[in-house]
């Protein structure tokens, strides 16, 4: 059993994700110290906070621009011994450069500082399916050990393979420390607002013509669950990290009980600018060979490590998003 | 199915709620729709026969067959007689080119079959599916009129390693038949190339007329499942060897072959019978 924790630090604590881990570390008495940094001030928490959530009471919150290497300063300060990097972004808050710059540069800064540190002994990184790509030619199911046959040259894929290859440079350097990184599969819940959730939001909903992908979701409870036992206790490696069994995205719009036009590949592209121009959706290049060729992980090694199971299969994840889509 | 079941399989399928596995396996879909179209092809216009159901182990096994017909039609063929008539969803692994398409990628998909990779093999095999295989690719259904009934080579063996590595027995299984359907003989290559095609046939009927010329030939099929070679005699260790694995894939190949003659005799004249 490892030694226990007293104090974290928790990146991207202005986004939903990050602020629930956030809240319910901070409710965990085993832990003295919650600290958690991002660019912009967590307006969620305080919107969201009350009845479900922590209030935000003990997470201590720091504004830092990951990019500069203000961080360095408060993981010395702090004594920090826990550090879990979720402050990967996946959809535009502006331009492209930025949100790369943000990704990439941020990691850098933020391992740079953990390596100089004295005191942390575990770093926990969110990272996504997004890294196997998503191409006809690859195996249906991706274990942590694949390589793809296509790796992803564009967008968020292609920074969470570029932040990996950082964090496994780090693991070199710093063998003495635990690092787990955590391949989530798409998000999916009542308060995730993702480029695949406005999707399932839209009245009216392009498909693809001629292809009907395999999706796998993972729910933001188990997604929360997970990161807390990765922040609790030592797991090293790679995992993926998905809700059970798949749906097809022709299932997934019938459950939903939308309308779709299957439009060919350009013109879904197109469809994608436009929507992205009016800020409606995101959909990058990466995200239409999601929904042409899907993406499938197997989660078994998660399961073997951690002796747990996401309590919600994908197909539950999906139901109970749609559940409370209609509640709005 | 009566008009009760058919409305309760449509109120499902409308919503959704209808299990695919991880493959993209519609059961449900492939069993009441998909072969329900093949039937009548399998059983009216082909009139299949199957020998050697026995042969067929209860658990996962390794079905290695023949390929030849200048379209699949001998895929869809033997998925039907191992699903009507011996219960057994067979899945199949096919060219990327057919995974590149869309429409048939994602038909071939939900109708069980996988890519033809080393990762996709040994997943289903683990599993304890049964899976198939038509180790000559593209050189066996492509292959001249001349030169029919005639196994080419068999690729690197790599469904052979697959098999020594999940333990599972090899079924060697002869196609008598699909030689007939579309008789090749001739090659557009240069078309061929254009469209990026392994090869466009030119058969007694196509392309003279047009898509009518995409009528099999009514041949007469036998499809006759052998016994069963043991792959866990060897230590899984060995499965890259290639020595072992070739002497393997020899054997079934030879299997094959000598089970294809006598098939064709036992069967005379592919036609008016």
């Amino acid at each position: 059993m490892s030694p226990v924790t007293r104090t974290v630090l928790v990146t991207g604590i202005s986004r939903h994700i990050g602020a629930r881990l956030a809240s319910v570390l901070a409710a965990d008495p085993a832990i003295s110290r919650v600290i958690g940094v991002d660019t912009v001030p967590p307006t969620s928490l305080t919107r969201d906070g009350g009845a479900q959530l922590n209030p935000l009471g003990r997470v201590e919150f720091v504004r830092v621009d990951l990019r500069s290497p203000d961080i360095a300063q408060v993981i010395a300060a702090a004594d920090i011994d826990t550090v879990v990097h979720m402050s990967l972004m996946s959809g535009p808050a502006g331009s492209r450069p930025a949100m790369k710059e943000h990704n990439v540069i941020g990691t850098m800064q933020l391992l740079a500082a953990c390596q100089r540190s004295e005191t942390v002994r575990r770093v926990v990184v969110r990272s996504t399916t997004a890294v196997y790509g998503s191409s006809p030619t690859d195996p249906a199911v991706f274990t942590e050990d694949s390589e793809p046959v296509e790796v992803p040259h564009t967008g968020y894929g292609k920074d969470a393979a570029e932040v990996e290859g950082y964090v496994r440079g780090y693991a070199r350097r710093r063998p003495d420390v635990v690092t787990t990184t955590l391949r989530f599969a798409n998000f999916i819940g009542p308060k995730v607002d993702s480029p695949l959730t406005r999707y399932f939001r839209a009245p009216l909903l392009p498909t693809v013509l001629g292809f009907d992908p395999r999706l796998q979701f993972v729910h933001e409870d188990d997604g929360v669950e997970v990161l807390r036992r990765a922040a609790l206790d030592d797991h090293p490696g790679v995992f993926n990290v998905a809700g059970d069994g798949v749906l097809l995205l022709s299932q997934c719009l019938r459950r939903a009980g939308r309308f779709w036009v299957p439009v060919p590949a350009p013109a879904f592209r197109f469809l994608g600018e436009g929507a992205r121009a009016v800020g409606r959706m995101d959909f990058t290049p990466d995200q239409l060979a999601l929904m042409s060729h899907g993406r499938v992980v197997d989660s078994g090694k998660l399961a073997d490590e951690f002796g747990w199971v996401p309590k919600f299969t994908t197909a539950s994840a999906f139901d109970d998003f749609l559940r409370t889509r209609s509640a709005r | 199915m009566n008009a009760e079941e058919l409305l309760t399989f449509a109120a499902r399928r409308i919503s959704g709620r209808y299990e695919v596995d991880e493959f993209g396996y519609d059961a449900e879909l492939n069993d009441k729709v998909l072969l329900e179209l093949l039937r009548p092809l399998y059983r009216h216009w082909f009139r299949v026969e199957t020998i050697g159901l026995h042969n067929l182990p209860p658990e996962g096994a390794l079905v290695v067959a023949n390929h030849s017909g200048t379209l699949p039609v001998d895929a869809l063929m033997l998925q039907v007689a191992l699903h009507d008539e011996a219960g057994r969803a067979v899945r199949l692994l096919g060219a990327d080119l057919v995974h590149r398409l869309p429409v048939l990628g994602h038909l071939s998909r939900k109708t069980g079959h996988t890519l033809a990779c080393k990762e996709d093999a040994d997943r289903l095999l683990r599993k304890g599916e049964l899976v198939g295989v038509f180790p000559e690719g593209f050189k066996g259904i492509g292959k001249p009129w001349s030169q029919r009934y005639k196994l080419q080579r068999f690729g690197r063996g790599g469904f052979v390693a697959s098999a020594i590595r999940a333990g599972v027995p090899i079924v060697p299984c002869s196609i008598v038949g699909a030689e007939e359907i579309y008789p090749k003989i001739g090659d557009l290559r240069l078309p061929a190339r254009l469209l990026g095609l392994p090869y466009l046939p030119i058969t007694p009927l196509f392309p003279w007329f047009g898509p009518l010329g995409l009528v099999p030939l009514p041949s007469k099929w036998l499809i006759e499942f052998g016994e069963p070679i043991r792959s866990d005699e060897v230590d899984p260790a060995e499965a890259d060897d290639p020595m072992v694995v070739f002497e393997l894939t020899d054997q079934v190949r030879e299997t094959i072959q000598r089970s294809l003659n006598a098939l064709r005799l036992r069967r005379g004249p592919a036609f008016f019978l």
